[in-house]
């Protein structure tokens, strides 16, 4: 293929890829590494666009995002502690580890995160009582909920900070956003409302996803040729998601796309596991 | 209470100068982006898309340097790469951002917080 029709095909699959990332809230960095592999790309090459593509959606969904008010930015900028270390961690790694145990670990960490989209939000409603260490770093806060605000409290903060240490490195390693496991620690651990939970992770990814772009830019892991179409396609494709998100009916569509999540999973664990890297 | 709404009303309207910060730093970098593309498109389009091999830092594209000395020369693939690297400056600076903010608020905490996390981004940045 030349370079244009490469850059045609690569955008094409980034806009589908933005587009149902955004659409489904399962982000489009876990799709686009698989399907650029699949395309020919080098892993390392693959996992660097995908990462530069996660800076721009969460920045450009940021804005939309925050005017409704639901994000915390104490906890988000608390919990970035966490997540720029674990994607330092992680991106040390990568520049270590081989190709193929980055894909087998994509493909296991493909196959968790659709098993977690299957029921993404704990129950809605739950009273739990303030903790002194969350009341101490000033965590808990409020949302506008059915014309009121509603009060909610932070627990388990070590905990959280942990599992978020884990989504870095994941994202560090294999150039995601780690979205899934992100909201898994605030919502399961920290036990923070859902939509305040999902909010404040698409705006802590960007700033994780920084942290280990300065080490994929010296090891030369983003190469602009591909990284080109990568993010325009994705960039386009995420903003065009999100305004339709309101009024889509996404529950079909979660099930399929967690259905190419799985096969593209266990494609990438066969090509990690049996060398057809 | 006042106190309290008062507060939060302050991290609103940082919470939505932060965003309007991130979308106009990713349009922006997303515009040079497409400006280096078109440039190497013109440049490189007929020529064959290999990426199959991983080559490194041998580019050039890794260092500031090389970026900038690419982007001088009009070569379209370093312009991409000036637009890639504003992007990644756009959540840094989301943070550098938050620490005035939060030192405005008198949330002294959360100053340092956010500069915990600016210095973590700079050593991956500058030192790594």
């Amino acid at each position: 293929m030349t370079v244009v029709e490469f850059s045609l095909v690569v955008c094409a699959g980034s806009v589908i890829a933005g587009f149902l990332g955004a659409l489904t809230g399962l982000g489009g960095g876990g799709l686009l590494v698989p399907m650029l592999i699949l395309l020919g790309v080098d892993i390392h090459y693959a996992i660097g666009a995908s990462l530069v593509s996660v800076i721009a959606t969460s920045s450009g969904a940021a804005a939309a995002y925050v005017r409704e008010g639901f994000s915390n930015i104490r906890i988000g900028m608390f919990l970035e502690i966490a997540t720029t270390t674990g994607a330092l961690a992680g991106a040390t790694l990568a520049t270590h580890v081989s190709g193929r145990a980055i894909a087998t670990v994509l493909g296991l960490v493909l196959i968790g995160s659709a098993y977690l989209s299957r029921n993404p939000r704990s129950k809605e409603e739950r009273e739990v009582p303030q903790d002194p260490l969350a009341t101490k770093l000033r965590m808990n806060g409020s949302f506008p909920d059915q014309g009121g605000t509603r009060e909610y409290n932070v627990q388990h903060v070590p905990a959280g900070f942990s599992l978020m240490f884990a989504a870095g490195a994941l994202s560090g390693l294999l150039g995601i956003g780690s979205g899934a496991m992100k909201v898994l620690a605030m919502d399961r651990a920290m036990k923070i409302p859902f939509k305040v939970s999902a909010t404040t992770s698409n705006f802590m990814i960007g700033v994780t996803a920084a942290a280990s772009a300065g080490i994929y830019l010296s090891r030369g892991y983003i190469e602009p040729g591909l990284s080109m179409p990568v993010m325009l396609g994705v960039l386009g494709g995420s903003l065009v998601g999100t305004r339709v998100l309101v009024k889509a009916e996404v529950k079909w569509l979660r099930r399929v796309f967690s259905v190419v999540i799985v096969a593209l999973g266990i494609e990438m664990l066969y090509k990690g596991l049996l060398g057809k890297l | 209470m006042e106190m309290s709404t008062n507060e939060n009303w302050n991290d609103k309207r940082m919470d939505i100068l932060i965003g309007r910060l991130l979308r106009a730093g990713v349009l922006f970098s997303a515009f040079i982006v497409a400006i280096g593309g078109i440039i190497y498109l013109v440049r490189y389009g007929d020529s064959l898309a290999d990426y199959r091999v991983f080559h490194g830092e041998s580019l050039g594209f890794g260092t500031v340097e090389g970026v900038v000395r690419d982007t001088l020369a009009l070569r379209g693939r370093g312009i991409i790469q000036l637009g890639l690297l504003f992007l990644i400056a756009t959540p840094v600076a989301r943070v550098a951002f938050s620490i005035f903010g939060f030192a405005r608020e008198r949330d002294y905490l959360y100053a340092v917080v956010a500069a915990v996390v600016l210095l973590i981004l700079f050593y991956s940045l500058f030192f790594y």
